[in-house]
């Protein structure tokens, strides 16, 4: 895609190494958005084939639009992510917090628990919980998804929080103690705002991470609490149809839009605050 | 990542950020009717809410079948769905997980009922009991219907390409031609998949001694460089009507609605058995609304829903006041109606017990051979 | 906040008590809990005795199962490899000749990286399925090819969709370790009369370890618990340990063993990890 025609820029005697790394990386792409692609072409034609064009039609929009399941399946995934993420991001933060100004007994126990958390393959943490649930006798459903979510979006919170306090000038902070200001209102109103940005893309990978979950999710879900991945598992067991290629069409632009939108605005703040 | 630029001061983000946990927390509250943590009441005194959620299989309501409910009772069914019995099963040991009608197949009745986690049924609230034929109560897993009543029945046979194969003796060899090479798709199920195997080798679906079910992995194993894969029967009939399969494994729904759109297919119901299968609706211990799913299940037992239903599953209706609404075109398909000959060579698949581990392993091993 | 004493004491018992509770409670104790059911006895229906049987970790050594986990570890293993080989050259082209597009180039790497798993896999369940299929029409055209070839259901189809699915786990904390470089160590290096390949190998490779480290796990690790791919693009022929698990649970009912199952596989890639950060380094992950 981009990398074969945008052209890098090239300085001095053109070498053979170079040409293969570009026509690779050129491939490269390739391989990542072709299949994309595919899908998105695919969902506007005429016909129910998904592999021969036939001609022109949004139909298959009308019909994701149709059926009211897909619409509640979406709307839960947004209530559960945006709740998940809310939790995950303050209890994160305060992680971030505690590790990173804070020397204590039993940090380095706190570390290997935040990152064994996220290298724990998910469905030894989808069996774990659901057997816990059962134990516990607690009913499955939208709950305990937010619990299970919350328990796997804190640890990259608490990562990507904490790698930009590392980077901070503490400076300011001392200069807000020393002008009076307690531990809260130093919070407040000098480090939340220049952490604010790591908070920021900490709850987007968190929101994104339990939007898109599926192996977790598979096994405590309960009742009304089909998410969308798990719909789309349902609907892909049904077999290939373009209702899905329209529905990853509209998941996928979305998703573009969020990162490329996301990515302009905090550009251009950054741009007026200079 | 790329958000990790510098920006001196985050008031558009920090009103997003607000905006985020408010708004999190007015759907979560908006979502509350649809917990089950509220009152524990369970079929207590007073009125039930006009609530239900039933737990079925995909695509196994007419689109009708639950508006027309509401409009009558004014009770809302929400639906969730599985895919297995043992995925049910697994989910209900939750213990009072919310559902009010669940709906399983024959053998995951007694299951079910040998782990004592349904609530047995006040057949006063059931009328349309009556509508039931006689082939359809008082089954094996379930002598006496006091747990589970019949929500749909069927047949696991072969859906297979008659114009590329011509028509098939009824038989189970097809599926084990080497001819029929990467054009076979069995499904993946420990009963059924094994079940196959063991009707061919003429014993019984149910089968546990250590001999058969050691024959029936050989056969499975022989067979397993002919096929594609092991799918859900939903994948086998998609892939046999565009040409990616001759022969596909599935379910008679299945087959039949492939059937009615494909001139070229068939359906056949193998010789010297198959599997005859009954889906049954029950209500789990813990329901909160046992008033309203007797309701449900009183209502699905009606003469013009029960067709309502049959003619969009294309399953067969265990109701016999619903027959002459049946469809013609779905009475005519090959193996909707069946010769009394037929019938009496389907077997039904049992719980049995222990050796539903030595199912397990055995489809494990095949799998992975 | 430096100084130790009681708001000091108050303040991080405040800020550290809801990860505390949060993931001690559905994190460690589930852990925990299925560490004691991996010890128990299932009962036919469900439910579990618990005690010490060993029977189910004696049984993760019969050749059937054993057989199993050899394979998974096999396939995450020629994954991360091929993510390695695929992604390597990617993030090096994008750091040092990618120029003023260098933030476009990774962006579209992370794109995928934001989108559905599943839909992803879908992509190629789309792609290789049927004779008259894109894929082999594709290899038709081209001639590699007189006859539709089998390409869906195969385990080289598991393969490739992995790798589609995890290659941006790699890319990306290469790229991470690759734009630290300092080019003057490269430089430094060639004006020493040290040949491009050389320079590579002896400079450019061992800077970036701590990516390849963090990819590595990053790939490995989730493809080893795999069981949606092998699922969809798999046709249930290739069975990894992580379809093992979930049959124990939801079909077999035999929770005992299933959480043998995990509790092994969750010993196994620990150790794996920490195997292989001792082998390469492990203060250099600390730097991704």
């Amino acid at each position: 895609m981009g990398g074969a025609k945008g052209g890098p820029v090239y300085r001095g005697v053109q070498k053979v190494p170079d040409r293969v790394l570009l026509v690779f990386a050129g491939l490269v792409y390739l391989f990542l958005y072709a299949p994309i692609m595919v899908l998105i072409i695919f969902s506007f034609n005429s016909t129910k084939n998904t592999q021969v064009w036939t001609g022109f039609s949004t139909q298959w929009y009308g019909a994701l639009i149709r059926d009211g399941s897909v619409l509640n399946a979406f709307k839960l995934s947004l209530t559960v992510g945006l709740t998940a993420t809310a939790i995950a991001t303050v209890i994160g933060t305060f992680t971030a917090l505690a590790l990173s100004r804070y020397e204590f007994r039993g940090k380095t126990f706190a570390d290997s628990a935040i990152y064994a958390a996220t290298v724990m393959p998910e469905i030894v943490v989808g069996v774990s919980l659901l057997v816990f649930f059962v134990a516990a006798t607690i009913p499955l459903g939208i709950v305990t998804i937010v619990i299970a979510h919350v328990a796997f979006c804190i640890s990259f919170v608490t990562i990507v929080v904490r790698a930009r306090l590392s980077g901070m000038d503490r400076s300011v902070e001392e200069a807000a103690q020393d002008l009076g200001a307690n531990p809260v209102q130093t919070f407040l109103r000098v480090t939340l705002p220049l952490i604010l940005p790591g908070v920021m893309a900490g709850a987007l990978l968190a929101f994104t991470l339990s939007f898109d979950d599926f192996v977790i999710t598979f096994f405590v879900a309960g009742v009304g609490s089909s998410t969308l991945p798990l719909k789309i598992y349902s609907m892909i067991k049904f077999g290939v149809s373009p209702v899905i290629n329209a529905l990853s069409t509209v998941v996928m632009v979305s998703t573009m839009i969020l990162i490329l939108g996301g990515g302009r605005i905090l550009a251009r703040r950054q741009g007026n605050a200079s | 990542m790329a958000f990790r630029r510098r920006i001196s001061r985050g008031d558009f983000l920090r009103t997003m950020g607000a905006g985020v946990v408010a708004g999190s927390t007015l759907s979560v509250l908006a979502c509350q009717p649809n917990t089950t943590a509220q009152n524990s009441g369970g079929g207590g005194s007073g009125p039930e809410e006009k609530e239900l959620n039933l737990y079925n299989w995909s695509d196994y309501v007419a689109k009708s079948t639950l508006p027309d409910f509401q409009k009558q009772t004014g009770i809302k069914v929400t639906q969730d769905f599985f895919s297995s019995n043992e995925e049910l099963l697994a989910k209900l040991q939750a213990g009072g997980t919310g559902y009010d009608v669940i709906v399983p197949s024959d053998y995951m009745v007694s299951v079910m009922i040998k782990s004592d986690i349904l609530e047995q049924l006040d057949m006063s609230k059931i009328p349309n009991f009556k509508n039931v034929g006689a082939n359809y109560k008082g089954l094996g897993y379930d002598p006496d219907n006091q747990y589970s009543v019949p929500y749909q029945w069927g047949t696991t046979g072969i859906l297979y390409n008659k114009k590329r194969l011509g028509t098939l003796e009824p038989s189970w060899d097809p599926m084990w031609d080497p001819d029929n090479k990467g054009k076979i798709g069995m499904l993946n199920d420990e009963r059924e998949t094994p079940g196959a195997a063991l009707y061919k080798l003429g014993y019984s679906v149910n089968a546990t001694e250590k001999e058969q079910l050691e024959e029936a992995e050989a056969e499975l194993i022989k067979q397993k460089p002919l096929l594609r894969g092991y799918f859900d029967s939903t994948q086998n009939r998609p892939s046999v009507i565009n040409g990616d399969l001759l022969l596909g494994h599935v379910f008679s729904g299945d087959a039949f609605l492939a059937l009615s759109s494909n001139e070229d297919l068939d359906y056949l119901i193998p010789e010297p058995a198959a599997t005859r299968w009954t889906d049954n609706m029950a209500i789990p211990k813990g329901a909160e609304h046992p008033d309203n799913a007797h309701k449900f299940i009183n209502y699905i037992l009606g003469a013009k829903t029960g067709a309502t239903l049959s003619n969009y599953t294309y399953y067969n209706t265990p109701n016999e006041a619903a027959l002459p609404m049946i469809d013609d075109a779905l009475k005519n398909l090959p193996g909707y109606e069946l010769e009394p000959s037929v019938f009496d060579r389907l077997q039904i698949i049992e719980d049995v017990g222990a050796a539903t581990r030595e199912y397990s392993t055995l489809f494990t091993s095949v799998k992975s051979s | 906040m430096g100084k130790q004493g009681r708001g000091w004491t108050v303040g991080l018992a405040g800020l550290l008590s809801p990860v505390t509770l949060w993931l001690g409670l559905f994190f460690l104790v589930p852990l925990l809990l299925i560490l004691a059911y991996s010890f128990g006895k299932s009962g036919i229906y469900g439910g579990i005795t618990l005690g010490f049987y060993p029977g189910n970790y004696l049984k993760v050594f019969d050749p059937l199962y054993l057989e199993i986990i050899v394979r998974t570890f096999v396939i995450a293993l020629l994954n991360t490899f091929l993510c390695l080989l695929v992604g390597y050259p990617l993030a090096y082209f994008i750091t040092f000749k990618g120029g003023r597009h260098k933030h476009t180039l990774i962006l579209l790497v992370m794109i995928p990286f934001w989108t559905s798993l599943l839909l992803r896999a879908y992509a190629w369940v789309v792609i290789l399925g049927g004779d008259n299929g894109i894929a082999n029409r594709l290899l038709q055209f081209l001639h590699l090819t007189d006859h539709p070839l089998t390409l869906i259901f195969t385990p080289q189809a598991v393969i490739m969709g992995m790798v589609y699915s995890y290659l941006p786990f790699m890319i990306l904390p290469l790229y991470a370790a690759l734009e630290k470089f300092d080019w003057r160590l490269k430089e430094a290096a060639q004006d020493l009369g040290a040949s491009r390949w050389h320079t590579f190998w002896r400079v450019t490779f061992p800077l970036s370890l701590p990516g390849v480290i963090a990819g590595s796990i990053l790939v490995f690790i989730p493809s080893a618990g795999e069981f949606v791919i092998p699922n969809l693009l798999g046709g249930a022929r290739t069975v990894m340990v992580g379809n093992l698990i979930q049959q124990q649970f939801l079909q077999a009912r035999d929770w005992a063993f299933g959480s043998a199952l995990a509790v092994m596989l969750a010993v196994l890639l620990v150790g794996a990890i920490m195997f292989y950060v001792r082998r390469v380094g492990a203060d250099k992950l600390e730097e991704v």
